[in-house]
């Protein structure tokens, strides 16, 4: 297997990473385990994926759940229609079962000739079932094919992130075998630098007055969804294209009010309702 | 050493595996780290703990072996005062140092010296040692009104606090009681066991795949229905001294409905009697008999009463017990007719598990239910779906 030393991550241009988050990273590419990523959404579970693939020069296999996904689709699938189909057409190509196999993700990332990066995407999407349908898999990088009585192993054991978004409870053999990393909400320093490395020429005062409101609306109670990184990038950069001044998100007085394009923020109407409900009161009660 | 360390996550209730010890010393047998504290703390949590609820009981269980270790550090009784104040003054608002300050701040530290001298270990929970979660004035996570906050007991350095001292995750800690994110999780067990079906249907995609491998003979596959099958009946308890649990368990209430097609619900007071009633304001107006509600669900249903059970005994063994009208059978019997109609039933009571050995009404109720009574926790909840489930 792969003799060669262990790349490092050590987080990329484009990506903030704690100090913890890269300490988990780094086991697994040691000692070639699967890490498992939490988090809230949009703390950038995914893209921990695309950035350690990118940072080490890695090709990115990468397979999204959905909660029809079965186990057996990121391996192979055996395409027995058009086998049946091909068979009444009288197609020379049916003899051969090989035709009809059409190889999964993993399939891919166990073939690629060079160490790669597996990203299972949202896999608490799927049935429970799922993660113990692929402990095999991961923990041996084989599988056997039964249709055509094949092994395949792979050449070199990817580095496997996988994301969950907590939707449900994985089994706990699954989780044994795992590296577990919880991506906690960036505190204000955190997350100033996860904005640099997005807006580098970003106007220091509107940086600030927008983290102000960001963290105010964060703060408000009762929120169904709170914003979260990717929300306030995708704010900002509305801002930079709408080219708001800094002073539109400055209030003089009132401890909170409602700064300009809030929708990127807030996007459940219950949420808008309220935060504007409280704003008025807030307004009202002065 | 590890070994010891392993074996105190596994004394502090944590369910660390022997293969997940292996997969640490592997890693350290790699260099995956330098040898430092803190990086051995996130490696080691990477390896060992594998959900984020438990990350609060393992910083306090690293914390407590950690001071084990570093037992031959200076004594407590030689903390110089001056880092004392630096740290009381940080961690106290203004208001907090105008209203100590009537208090002296001369003998608020003496106090200090002196039950640091005195004191021999840890204390969590008193009204006097410095610790963690009581009500004497020195520690952490306590009540008292001009308590200092000592940030963690990790008396050792003399530096900022270490990272498992911050105990960040304490909010996420399946023991605590559901916040607006755990109802969340909450919710999301109960559609775990809501996606349950025994009835079949027939398999479009695996009956033409298995009609092809079947060489074009037709060959049937079926499948469980993956329809939300589960129906709920739902009692729930309200008024009296259920309007303090009101919130949590409307978060549960509107998590459920969302959850269950077929949710069913009634409200009771204190104790289920000859009557049910569907819209609290029209309790007395518009009345369900008990007995029609077991006739209209049949045992299908999933029951689940909501309530502190809190109330006089009376109220549940007596007849005409009931405090808002003559009932001419206890409470008792029905329940006892509730749950043998549907043998599913769970309580679920908002009060913490931890009162409930101090009110008899609690313990009645629990006898009566075969003990299946689970708190309004994460934990509880899921307990609580597993019976039901079963």
């Amino acid at each position: 297997m792969n003799q060669a030393p262990t790349p490092r991550f050590h987080g990329s241009q484009t990506y903030v990473a704690s100090e913890d988050l890269r300490l988990a990273v780094n086991a697994a590419l040691t000692l070639q385990r699967p890490l498992l990523i939490k988090g809230e959404p949009g703390t950038g579970k995914t893209m921990l994926a695309e950035e350690v693939a990118q940072a080490l020069d890695m090709p990115l296999f990468a397979w999204h759940i959905k909660s029809t996904t079965k186990a057996q689709q990121g391996l192979y699938e055996y395409d027995a229609v058009s086998r049946l189909r091909d068979s009444q057409l009288g197609d020379a190509r049916v003899g051969e079962i090989g035709n009809y196999i059409v190889r999964g993700v993993l399939w891919q990332a166990f073939e690629s000739p060079e160490p790669a990066v597996l990203l299972i995407d949202e896999i608490d999407k799927a049935d429970i079932e799922f993660p113990n349908d692929l402990l095999r898999e991961l923990d041996r990088m084989e599988f056997s094919v039964y249709e055509t009585r094949q092994t395949v192993r792979a050449v070199h054991r990817p580095l496997v992130v996988i994301t969950s978004n907590n939707e449900k409870d994985l089994p706990d053999a699954f989780l044994r075998r795992c590296f577990f990393h919880y991506i906690r909400f960036p505190d204000r320093s955190t997350m100033q630098a996860i904005v640099d490395v997005h807006f580098p020429s970003l106007r220091a005062e509107l940086l600030r007055n927008a983290l102000e409101a960001f963290f105010a609306i964060r703060d408000l109670p009762g929120l169904k969804k709170k914003p979260s990184t990717s929300e306030l990038l995708d704010w900002l950069r509305l801002l930079v294209a709408e080219q708001i001044p800094p002073e539109a998100l400055h209030a003089k007085d009132a401890a909170i009010f409602v700064p300009p394009l809030h929708g990127a923020l807030l996007k459940n109407e219950q949420d808008l309702h309220l935060f504007e409900r409280l704003v008025d009161m807030n307004r009202q009660g002065r | 050493m590890l070994i010891d360390f392993f074996l105190h996550l596994r004394a502090a209730r944590l369910p660390v595996s022997i293969n997940e010890l292996l997969t640490l010393l592997e890693a350290l047998q790699n260099d995956v780290i330098h040898p430092s504290l803190e990086e051995f703390y996130f490696l080691a949590r990477t390896c060992l703990i594998k959900d984020e609820t438990r990350f609060d009981r393992y910083d306090q269980a690293f914390s407590e072996y950690l001071r084990g270790v570093t037992a031959g550090m200076p004594a407590p009784s030689q903390i110089p005062a001056e880092w004392f104040l630096q740290n009381l003054r940080r961690s106290l608002s203004a208001a907090d140092v105008e209203r100590l300050q009537k208090l002296g701040w001369g003998r608020l530290i003496e106090e200090w010296r002196k039950r640091l001298q005195e004191q021999d270990g840890p204390h969590h929970g008193g009204n006097r040692w410095i610790g963690s979660g009581g009500t004497s004035p020195f520690g952490h996570g306590g009540a008292h009104p001009e308590g200092i906050r000592v940030g963690g007991p990790s008396r050792g350095n003399r530096g900022a606090v270490r990272v498992w001292d911050m105990r960040a995750y304490r909010d996420y800690d399946d023991q605590v009681e559901l916040g607006t994110r755990n109802i969340q999780l909450a919710l999301r067990r109960l559609r775990r066991f809501a996606r349950d079906g025994t009835e079949l249907e027939l398999d479009l995609p695996d009956t033409i795949s298995s009609t092809a491998r079947n060489a074009g003979h037709l060959d049937l596959k079926l499948v469980p229905q993956r329809h939300n099958r589960v129906k709920v009946l739902m009692l729930l308890d309200v008024g009296g001294t259920m309007d303090e649990h009101i919130r949590r368990v409307e978060e549960l209430f509107s998590a459920a409905r969302a959850q269950f097609q077929h949710l069913h619900f009634f409200y009771f007071h204190n104790c289920v009697y000859d009557n049910l009633w569907r819209n609290n304001r029209r309790r007395f107006g518009e009345r369900f008999e008990t007995r029609d509600i077991m006739r209209r669900y049949n045992r299908d249903y999933k029951l689940v009463f909501v309530g502190d059970a809190t109330m006089s005994p009376y109220e549940i063994l007596q007849e005409r017990g009931s405090v808002e009208y003559d009932n001419p059978e206890s409470g008792a019997v029905w329940l006892q007719r509730l749950t043998a109609h549907f043998p599913q039933f769970a309580w679920i009571n908002p009060e913490p598990e931890a009162l409930w050995p101090y009110r008899q009404s609690i313990a009645i109720i629990r006898q009566i239910l075969g003990a299946r009574m689970y708190p309004l926790t994460l934990e509880g909840l899921t307990r609580a779906m597993r019976v039901l489930a079963r």
